[in-house]
Formats: C-alpha cells, sequence, structure tokens
C-alpha cells in the first residue's frame, strides 16, 4: 500500500507531460516522408473495410427493423380504427385507389389509406398518416376516420421531438387524446381549453402546448381536404372477397 | 516505458479523471439526452460501446496508420462503430432509439472518444487501451447516469420510470428542458468544487497544525 502510493503523484504529472513528449517521439523514428500513395491507400483501405462492416450488419439489422415499424404501424392502424377486423392497404395510384403498385414502381413513393374492414367485409373507417411541422420536427399523425359520418375515430402520434414535458402531451395527455377517440366531427375546431361551445367538432387544445395540439388538428383537416375527393369516389372492396362481395343493388 | 499500471489506466477514468466531470469533454451528449436515466444508460451503453472498440482497434492497428492521416483514421473508424451501434440499436432498442435520435450519430464528433484515441490508444497496447477504454466509458455513464437521475427525479417525479412521490408532486418541468442540464451540470460541478476545495483547505489546515 504504501509504496505504490508514493509514486502515484509522480505518476500522474508524468502522464500528462508524456503526451507531448511522446508525440515527438513517435514522429523521431519515421521522419522520412511518408509516400502520398501510402496515405491515400490507408484511407481507402481502411474506408472499404469500414463500408464493407456497415453492410453486412445493415444486411442484418434491415429486416428486423423494417418489420418493427410495420408491426408499430399495424398496432397503430388497429388503435385508431376501434372495433376492425382487419384492413387492406391502398395506394394512390393516377388519382384512384388501387391495392397494387404500377410495375417496377417503389412502395414508399405512394401516399396510401388503409382501410378498415369489419367481420362481414364492410368498410367501417379509413386510417391515414401524415407528417406536418409541429413545434420542433415533422409530427407524423395517424387517424381514423369514417367517410359515412365524416367523424374522427381516433388519433395516435407515430412520431414526434416535440418538447418534452409540454408539446409531448399531444400523446401523453389522455384527455387531449381521448377526445379524438370520442368521434368528433370533421373539420376539427381548435379551440382554447374551457372556451369551447359545445359544438360537434370542438378540440380542447393543450395549456402551454399550443402550437403542438393545433398541428395536429391541422395536420387531420389538411389530410382529409387532401383525400375527400379520392374517398368520395367510393373505395373497392377487399381484393380477398371479391368474388363473394356482391353487393345487393 | 511503462508510466502506469493497467489498474490505474482502468480506475483513472472513472473519477479522478472523469471525462464529463473532470476533463469537461463529452458536454453536448450529458446535456442533451440526460431527460431521464434510460436514454443516460442508453446513450453510455452506446459510447461504451463505440469507444471500447475503436480502442482495441485503433491501438491494435497503430503500426500501419501513418502519422498525418491518423486523425482521419480514428474518425472513420468511430464513425463506422457510431453506424454499427446506430443500426443495432434501432434494431434491438427501437424505443431508446427513437427517444436518442439524432445524439446517436453525433457520437462520432464526441470528442472524450477522439481525445482517448490520440492520447492513450495510440501509443499503448490493446489490452491497455481496452482498460481504458472500460474506465473511461464508466466514468462516462457515472456522470450521465448522475445527471439523468436529478433530472428525472425533479422533472418527472420518477426513476427508471417508476414514480417516486405521491400524485401530489408538481413536476419541475424545466428539469427535463434543455435549460435543465446545464442547471443540473452546473451545480453538480459547484457540489465536487466545493468537496475539493474544502478537502484541500483542511489538509493545508493539518499540514500547518503538524509543521
Amino acid at each position: 500500500m504504501n509504496q505504490p502510493e508514493d509514486n502515484k503523484g509522480q505518476i500522474d504529472v508524468k502522464i500528462q507531460v508524456e503526451d507531448p513528449a511522446s508525440d515527438a517521439a513517435q514522429d523521431a523514428p519515421a521522419p522520412e516522408e511518408v509516400s502520398t500513395f501510402r496515405l491515400v491507400a490507408t484511407l481507402a483501405i481502411a474506408g472499404a473495410l469500414a463500408g464493407l462492416l456497415i453492410v453486412l450488419v445493415n444486411l442484418h439489422t434491415k429486416p428486423i427493423i423494417d418489420k418493427w415499424k410495420a408491426e408499430q404501424l399495424q398496432i397503430a392502424v388497429y388503435e385508431v380504427l376501434p372495433g376492425v377486423e382487419r384492413y387492406d392497404t391502398f395506394y394512390l395510384v393516377d388519382d384512384g385507389l388501387s391495392t397494387t403498385l404500377p410495375d417496377g414502381a417503389k412502395e414508399s413513393e405512394f401516399k396510401r389509406v388503409y382501410v378498415g374492414r369489419d367481420e362481414k367485409g364492410e368498410t367501417t373507417g379509413v386510417a391515414i398518416s401524415r407528417g406536418e411541422s409541429g413545434f420542433q420536427d415533422v409530427i407524423m399523425v395517424i387517424f381514423g376516420h369514417d367517410p359515412a359520418t365524416g367523424k374522427v375515430s381516433g388519433m395516435k402520434i407515430l412520431d414526434s421531438k416535440e418538447t418534452p414535458g409540454l408539446g409531448d402531451k399531444i400523446f401523453k395527455d389522455m384527455d387531449f387524446v381521448d377526445q379524438f377517440f370520442a368521434g368528433p366531427e370533421t373539420p376539427l375546431l381548435g379551440v382554447k381549453a374551457g372556451s369551447g361551445k359545445g359544438e360537434p367538432n370542438e378540440i380542447d387544445m393543450i395549456t402551454g402546448a399550443t402550437i403542438s395540439s393545433k398541428a395536429v388538428i391541422q395536420i387531420i383537416n389538411n389530410a382529409l381536404a387532401e383525400w375527400k375527393p379520392v374517398l368520395d369516389r367510393g373505395i373497392p372492396s377487399s381484393p380477398a372477397d371479391e368474388a363473394p362481395a356482391e353487393e345487393a343493388p | 516505458m511503462r508510466t502506469t499500471s493497467p489498474t490505474q489506466d482502468f480506475v483513472r477514468g472513472i473519477w479522478k479523471e472523469n471525462p464529463v466531470l473532470i476533463q469537461m469533454l463529452g458536454l453536448c451528449p450529458a446535456l442533451a439526452v440526460t431527460n431521464s436515466v434510460a436514454n443516460a444508460l442508453a446513450m453510455s451503453a452506446a459510447t461504451f460501446f463505440v469507444m471500447s472498440c475503436s480502442s482495441v482497434l485503433i491501438s491494435t492497428c497503430k503500426r500501419f496508420i501513418p502519422h498525418e492521416v491518423r486523425i482521419s483514421s480514428y474518425i472513420l473508424v468511430i464513425a463506422t462503430f457510431v453506424t454499427l451501434a446506430d443500426m443495432l440499436l434501432q434494431a434491438y432498442a427501437p424505443v431508446q432509439h427513437k427517444e436518442l435520435g439524432a445524439f446517436i450519430a453525433l457520437i462520432v464528433v464526441n470528442c472524450m472518444i477522439l481525445g482517448r484515441q490520440e492520447t492513450f490508444s495510440s501509443k499503448n497496447n490493446p489490452f491497455r487501451s481496452l482498460l481504458d477504454a472500460f474506465g473511461t466509458g464508466i466514468g462516462f455513464t457515472i456522470a450521465l447516469v448522475m445527471m439523468g437521475g436529478f433530472r428525472e427525479i425533479f422533472g418527472v417525479g420518477a426513476f427508471l420510470g417508476v414514480p417516486l412521490f405521491g400524485p401530489n408532486f408538481e413536476p419541475w418541468v424545466i428539469m427535463v428542458l434543455p435549460a435543465g442540464g446545464f442547471l443540473t451540470l452546473g451545480f453538480i460541478l459547484l457540489a465536487m468544487g466545493y468537496f475539493e476545495q474544502r478537502k484541500k483547505t483542511k489538509a493545508e489546515q493539518k499540514a500547518e497544525a503538524t509543521s
């Protein structure tokens, strides 16, 4: 105990002094110019190895990440469309709804809606996701909408970086969230908490998070305005029960 | 020229030369992601992984890296491991990954990691570099969890998501906001400075008394 203790102070001093000194010492054995080729080659080889490693890990993790994202989306769709048995994904292709994409098209480039069906295959609601700027960054919202009544059936925040403690109340404050599940009529109207006139389309905004709550309401209204003409043209029935679904005239 | 023992390599970074509290390195993540203990732990784990891997790799390859391009090589190695950590976290801890957001990618520019490579790994063998990285990583974790603990306890009234106080506790929202990070760090440094000074004065008094 006594011997190392005695040296300790010295040692610490040594380390600090050592750094610049050993830097010089390292330079000493290699004073001759290192060729440019060697510099470039070192970096190129290191870069190639790094790229290879990243590609290998990405091959392994990408399916897991995609699966998780798909699961989250699926959970969200069922959440915002209460009482739905299953849902179909429709893409907006040439201003019409289609379950299939044109050949060679990339899935991520198409806007889409999730059409919820009950056990008889009847359409009960449509889930739409959309992102727009909130207070900090883009807020991704998914919400359920019943085209027959024009009411909102639920809302969930998929992604947001709103201020913790204030803006994040748009998904942590259940009083706010529950209003969207209570079936408000559209277009939604954000009002200051407590000052509503009892209209069926009013949503009480959160005190201290007005911009974030307004953004959520605005996103839903904008999405509906964009999709209404498409949805009004009729939603095709599920491709799975196309054959038996002989609709009575 | 061996100047420190392996134990010292390891212990040094934990408290005596704590990267955040003493060396004031890596303050960006220490301020940005410590609004909860869980986030602080995830950030520490990612940094720990990146630092250990880069330290071992750099001290192994130090002979092949020309002096002129060493910094670019270090950054390349660090950036690679950060990208790996980013992808692995997203795959296996997606919730934390979502919370930490852009700060994972910013581990690349955490000067604490580059600092250890430049001052230690580039001059020592892989084993000692690993010990040094472990010590520094643990020190970083201690500092971050300390900050995360204070901020979560006061700002949310919970520790690791478990509520500590009754429902009547009104959280100090400022503690989880960015300003709370600066306040917490300031108070921790104040306390450490106070005790350090008191220890010094006491030692001086003792020395005077004995002389």
